[in-house]
């Protein structure tokens, strides 16, 4: 790079950039372009096909009057703490086993990551069929064991329970990830450990789990944004085709009353307006969860 | 730095002049249209392109046909098959390249319509001479909108009561029992064929068929969802509170709803297994459709059947079906307009019927009838009918009354959210989470708000 002059540089940043222009030009257009047009649409009524009126900020005032909207809040928020670290700690869990499996790791990595290829519609079905409360898979299982299981797909009690443990289908993406981590842990730690006489349990808290957190905290966080805008299982399970009258509040999340508001209501500026709020919410939580970073994830190469 | 400020700030300026720019709608029902000349001598040609209609059947494609024959050799007709997309067809509408014609279904006219997103026929009526009084009359009042037709009736879809005939006979009761017209009947009808060894549902007495039949429930308690203008919801009318504490009733009777849909849920509900043929149902209101599945894959399955009754003992059913519509900024609207006549006169229904009765015939099968939108062609469609023996031959029979008694509710600008909130409401009260009275109180509340912004919306475009 020394030896470039001012304008040789230049010019190879014109060929960079004009390499890379086909993607430039397509975060502009489809991405970047309706991110702000969906801005200027928040503060507008539009219905798709009349222009839109500037009204403002009516539409986030009226979002915070909506009862149905602070309902559909509450319950993306309480979906994404309830499955988020369930998520966390089964792709742990797995990944610590698949770890410890010898031989059979490459076959097991493939079983775990097949779920993963189900497309979410179908997982969306596949939940009213697990968890029926009659005949579910589930339900007989557990009544094996003498107990009676919920109505996990109309009890408001256990419906999101059941999106959680049905979330886990495709937890094999995760395990996948934290088995790579897991990997790369030097063996000589571990070694050490040993000689100094920690068992497993030890061994994991105190040598494992630090070594991946950079790991486990991308986890958490792309977790934690999926869950806040998770649509497709939840909207094919209770809002979707096949079930087109009945529905159930408790699974409303956020991204469900938005997508009803924009195309089904056709209010495009309310859901504008909603989608802004999400953007920011998930903006707040992730930086929230940056500033923990600090404190308890350990990065190699930063300072001990 | 100067250029560099500069250049930053030409990004919200350009923005915002961009922004100015885009959004335009193609103007709401008030922008001017230009004066078609519609006229069935009229010579037509270019392109026609459909979009929602489906050719998968004897009856799509031989009406297709027809159709074709009636605008001509100059006009190419194109098809985007499929069920109407409302987001591609309302994102066509706004970037100014609709297709010519649209096959929705009629409760989402009023929503069209108050957007400006399809076109008053009265012209299309008047100049192609098309006959309105053949219609049936529910499924005109669906598709009116302030005083003017908007789409041209299709299909109809009416609801009889079915049953099954060995589980009321073993219950001591008959179909008289479960028509709908004395309640308390339908209430005990459910207790007495329910079966839950153990607390496990196994047979279902009675399916109300809620949240979808509230409005049949309603009606045959004597009261309307809507004011006849499209104007009021009268979701919490003492009427329809009584009816939904007894349709919602009825499960309780048989251990809670959650347990009747885990059935429902897990029936084969189109196939061979359906719950009828396994006796896991007693007996449920249904559209009409639903004979001809259970005909074809379960001709054993021991049913009987009547038609919905209110309380007064009237057959009733509620009208639903798809309709011709023509967007607004269609390119060929004389030939939108000839098409949606031409594929809802009595020869083509008639040639349609023709062409399914010789399938049917073929296969063995007795042909079950067509419900259209059209009277004079039901009339005829009826006469083709062939035996199947008991008890088809009585379900039929109850179709077509049924097909005679039917009710609809008006359009409205804001169909959808008033669908949702009294749907919501039933949700609530199925679920545990509120009593019918308080589910409705707030489902009007919600109704009446979006009705009336709606109204105001459309009053502001028309002025």
């Amino acid at each position: 790079m020394r030896g470039l002059t001012r304008s040789g540089r230049r010019a190879e940043t014109r060929a960079a950039l004009l390499f890379i222009s086909p993607w430039i030009a397509g975060f502009l257009i489809f991405t970047f372009w309706p991110v702000v047009y969906s801005g200027y649409l928040s503060l507008t009524d539009y219905d798709v096909i009349n222009d839109p009126a500037f009204v403002g900020l009516d539409n986030y005032r009226q979002m915070f009057e909506d009862p149905k909207a602070g309902l559909a809040f509450r319950n993306t928020l309480i979906f994404a703490a309830m499955s988020v670290p369930t998520q966390l700690v089964v792709s742990l869990g797995l990944a610590l086993l698949l770890n410890a499996a010898a031989r059979a790791t490459g076959f097991f990595r493939t079983a775990f990551f097949l779920p993963k290829m189900t497309p979410p519609v179908a997982v969306g079905i596949l939940l009213l069929m697990l968890f029926n409360g009659q005949n579910g898979l589930i339900n007989t299982v557990l009544g094996l064991f003498g107990i009676q299981g919920p109505a996990w797909t109309t009890d408001p009690d256990w419906v999101k329970p059941g999106l959680v443990l049905m979330h886990l289908w495709t937890v094999g993406a995760s395990v996948i990830i934290i088995l790579a981590a897991l990997r790369a842990v030097p063996q000589e730690l571990y070694d050490s450990a040993m000689v100094d006489g920690a068992g497993w349990w030890r061994r994991t808290l105190r040598i494992t789990v630090p070594m991946i957190s950079p790991t486990l905290f991308f986890l958490f966080i792309v977790d934690s944004i999926n869950a806040l805008q998770s649509f497709t299982e939840a909207y094919t399970a209770f809002f979707g085709a096949g079930n087109t009258t009945y529905s159930n509040d408790a699974a409303l999340f956020y991204v469900i009353y938005l997508f009803q508001q924009a195309f089904q209501f056709l209010h495009m500026g309310y859901a504008s307006a909603m989608a802004w709020l999400l953007f920011v919410v998930i903006m707040i939580i992730t930086a929230v969860q940056v500033l923990l970073t600090r404190r308890y994830v350990y990065y190699e190469g930063e300072r001990p | 730095m100067t250029p560099r400020l500069l250049r930053w700030a030409a990004v919200p300026l350009s923005l915002a002049l961009a922004l100015s720019a885009c959004a335009k709608g193609t103007g709401g029902a008030a922008a001017p249209t230009q004066a078609v000349k519609y006229s069935p001598e009229a010579r037509l040609s270019g392109t026609l392109t459909v979009m929602g209609f489906g050719t998968d059947d004897e009856i799509a494609t031989t009406r297709l046909d027809r159709a074709k024959a009636a605008l001509g050799p100059q006009v190419e007709v194109k098809l985007v098959e499929g069920e109407l997309d409302i987001q591609q067809f309302l994102s066509a509408v706004a970037a100014g390249s609709p297709p010519d014609l649209i096959n929705p279904n009629r409760d989402q006219i009023g929503t069209f319509a108050s957007r400006g997103a399809i076109i008053p026929l009265t012209a299309c009526v008047e100049g192609e001479k098309i006959d309105t009084s053949m219609y049936r009359e529910a499924a005109i009042k669906q598709v009116t909108f302030g005083g003017e037709i908007w789409a041209i009736p299709e299909f109809n879809q009416v609801q009889i009561t079915m049953a099954n005939a060995d589980l009321l006979r073993r219950a001591g009761l008959t179909i008289q029992d479960v028509n709908g017209s004395r309640w308390e009947s339908v209430t005990a009808a459910a207790r007495r064929m329910h079966q839950a060894p153990g607390g496990k549902l196994k047979v279902i007495g009675y399916d109300s068929k809620l949240p979808e039949f509230l409005p049949l429930w309603a009606k045959a308690n004597g009261a309307d969802l809507i004011s006849a203008d499209g104007r009021t919801a009268q979701l919490n009318s003492p009427q329809v509170v009584q009816a939904l504490e007894f349709a919602a009733g009825v499960y309780t009777e048989q251990g809670g709803f959650p347990k009747v849909k885990a059935l429902r849920d897990a029936a084969d509900f189109f196939g061979k297994g359906n719950q009828f043929a396994r006796n896991e149902l007693g007996a449920m209101p249904m559209e009409q459709w639903y004979l001809n599945v259970l005909n074809n894959v379960s001709p054993k399955a021991p049913m009987a059947f009547d038609t919905f009754r209110d309380r007064q003992g009237r057959p009733l059913a509620y009208s639903s079906g798809a309709a011709w519509a023509i967007p607004r900024g269609a390119k060929n609207p004389q030939a939108a307009c000839r098409f949606a006549k031409a594929m809802t006169q009595v020869e083509t229904w008639k040639a349609a019927a023709q062409a399914r009765l010789a399938a049917r015939t073929k296969e063995n099968k007795a042909f079950t009838g067509v419900l259209t939108g059209n009277t004079r062609a039901d009339e005829e469609i009826r006469k083709m009918v062939t035996s199947g023996g008991e008890p088809w031959d009585g379900g039929v029979k109850a179709v077509y009354e049924a097909n005679a008694n039917t009710f609809s509710l008006p359009a409205n600008p804001a169909d959808e959210e008033f669908k949702k909130a009294w749907q919501d409401a039933v949700n609530r009260v199925l679920n545990g989470q509120a009593e019918p009275k308080a589910a409705l109180d707030q489902a009007q509340q919600v109704a009446q708000a979006a009705l009336d912004k709606a109204w105001a919306a459309w009053a502001r475009r028309t002025n």
